[in-house]
């Protein structure tokens, strides 16, 4: 296993960590302990969700992301607006608006990923009506959730829609486009995402199903919103237009927005990553029949709930809804294009991380020894111990990174019973 | 230690939310200890059905599970109805469930067939007015 399959997008501020247990109470997947008094986070195990950054009441937890100051890298510049960032301002009418400041704010061009989605959305209806057999499909398009599926979900793996997510599919032509408006070569034009996820930052890195990744650099919403509303202000009375999107493509900023493109009823969509949890395991095992399409997003209310956006989540939901309101179905039709550029070209495997042992006799011994062990702790998950369950610590124990005094339960009696072995010598003199 | 993994479920029919429960935590046991993602499915699916069916037509009752590096053995007792004709039973579609509760999507007649499929061994022993219990094995 390369070091590289385990990046992430969280980082820890040390200075400002309490060493509280609020984070690994919140973390979906036990990925962080406290140990010597900090938060850590456990590579394998982390999702990207950002839950942690969302609960920590320090503001310790960082995420992942690049300055805007990047565009100085490049000789020319596109960027990427998620289909959420549209949800984020107040009274808007005209998504051009936000275009056109994107661009006083120094790129050179706008490509919307909304514009992507629409062709993603097409895509897949073809797709699913060529495949009823692998029906099922689980969206692919939030990397947290397929983040999920490879490390715990190894029977669901099959069941991804293997096409790259609207914004691998915007890098990819605007790139293009960009080369062949100015005829600079690949690596002088400089994609950015606008994004409401640091997952996002992640899947760049490490892209999942798609062998590399067109994207250069993510910046957050959260830090390119205060230039923009003070641009917006000078653009609203412009009258340059770059918007493509229809409603198809805006809706996919809030849940239920990629499932409503595939113009069908036989859907499910669920959002927040304990419920995306609850979704999974149900599916696992079989408990949901004669469903065509299962959207899942990490965050609250879906994109829009990514901790990289400014407006609470539902709020924003309500503002594309009323954006789309006259907008068409979609600007955007495939007609006879192949596409063959935008499926996965890249299998995914499972990845086993929360597996005790490498095989499955030492994985069985440590399990037993997990068990004896939880019969020992109170049972209180107090997380005192930095673990967020005693299940968790007894893993801990077993992988060899924590000890059974950890629990200060097991201290306590241990201190009891220490004092009274020298109770009992000191009677004896 | 011990060649096997002993776990005791006690499945309470006060609360329909809480079935599956039991066969979701053997689940994640299995999946920690690195059995083959089919063999977690198999025993899952087949441990669930089980346990609805004790919640819906026993009153509940009690799973005994076994788990070893080669294989597991769920066995289900409960002190229900019994099993009037197993033949029945293991029809596929075979239900004695009323259409109320066929409207909520269970009692399709499937629980039975469903253990027999994904499980390599099944025992069934019922009495009238007593109770059943029901073996399971899967091999890893």
């Amino acid at each position: 296993m390369s070091e590289n399959e385990f990046v992430n997008s969280v980082r820890l501020d040390s200075n400002k960590c309490m060493g509280c247990i609020n984070c690994i109470k919140r973390c979906p997947t036990q990925a962080i302990r406290v140990r010597n008094g900090k938060a850590q986070i456990i590579k394998e195990f982390c999702i990207d969700c950002g839950e942690c950054i969302r609960i920590c009441p320090h503001h310790a937890k960082l995420a992942t992301y690049d300055p805007l100051v990047v565009l100085n890298k490049y000789e020319y510049t596109v960027a990427l607006p998620a289909p959420s960032l549209y949800g984020q301002f107040n009274n808007l009418d005209d998504v051009n608006i936000i275009l056109r400041a994107l661009i006083k704010l120094g790129f050179n061009d706008v490509y919307e990923v909304s514009k992507a989605a629409e062709e993603v959305s097409e895509l897949s209806r073809r797709y699913i009506q060529e495949h009823p057999e692998k029906r099922p499909f689980i969206s692919s398009a939030c990397p947290s959730v397929v983040r999920l599926i490879q490390v715990r979900f190894p029977n669901l793996i099959e069941h991804l829609l293997p096409i790259a997510a609207p914004i691998e599919v915007a890098a990819a032509a605007a790139r293009k486009k960009a080369m062949e408006k100015t005829g600079l070569p690949a690596e002088e034009i400089g994609i950015v995402f606008i994004s409401p996820c640091p997952a996002k930052k992640t899947a760049t890195k490490r892209p999942l199903g798609t062998s590399k990744s067109e994207v250069d650099a993510v910046v957050a919403i959260k830090e390119v919103y205060p230039p923009l509303i003070s641009f917006m202000k000078e653009t609203v009375d412009e009258t340059e237009e770059y918007t493509e999107s229809g409603k198809i493509g805006v809706s996919w900023g809030g849940s239920g927005g990629e499932a409503g493109g595939l113009l069908t009823d036989s859907y499910l969509a669920a959002d927040g990553i304990e419920n995306v949890i609850r979704v999974l395991e149900d599916l696992e095992d079989e408990k949901f029949s004669d469903l065509d399409f299962i959207e899942l997003n990490a965050c609250s209310g879906g994109c829009v709930g990514g901790v990289l956006t400014v407006e609470n989540p539902y709020v924003a939901k309500t503002k594309l809804k009323r954006l789309r309101k006259y907008l068409p179905v979609s600007c955007n039709h495939l007609g006879d294009k192949e596409c063959s550029e935008s499926y996965w070209d890249d299998g995914i495997e499972y990845l086993p991380v929360f597996r005790l042992g490498s095989d499955i006799n030492e994985s069985f011994a440590k399990m037993a020894k997990v068990e004896e062990l939880c019969a020992k702790f109170p049972g209180l998950d107090c997380g005192s111990c930095g673990a967020p369950t005693c299940k968790a610590l007894a893993e801990d124990i077993v992988r060899g990174d924590a000890k059974e005094r950890d629990c200060v339960h097991f201290l306590r009696e241990y201190i009891h019973k220490l004092s009274d072995e020298f109770s009992m010598l000191d009677s004896r003199e | 230690m011990s060649d096997t993994i002993k776990l005791t479920y006690n499945i309470s029919a006060e609360d329909f939310t809480r079935a599956g429960e039991a066969s979701s935590d053997v689940k994640s046991k299995l999946k920690k200890m690195g059995i083959s993602p089919d063999a977690v499915r198999k025993v899952s699916i087949a441990m669930y059905e089980g346990e609805i069916n004790m919640v819906i037509h026993a009153d509940g009752g009690k799973i005994d599970v076994e788990i070893s590096p080669k294989d597991i053995t769920m066995i289900l007792a409960d002190k229900g109805p019994g099993i009037k004709d197993i033949e029945q039973a293991m029809q596929a579609g075979f239900s004695t469930a009323p259409d109320k509760v066929r409207s909520l999507g269970f009692g399709a007649g499937m629980g039975l067939p469903n253990m027999k499929k994904y499980s390599d061994d099944m025992k069934i022993e019922t009495e009238i007015g007593v109770g059943t219990t029901v073996t399971m094995k899967v091999n890893f």
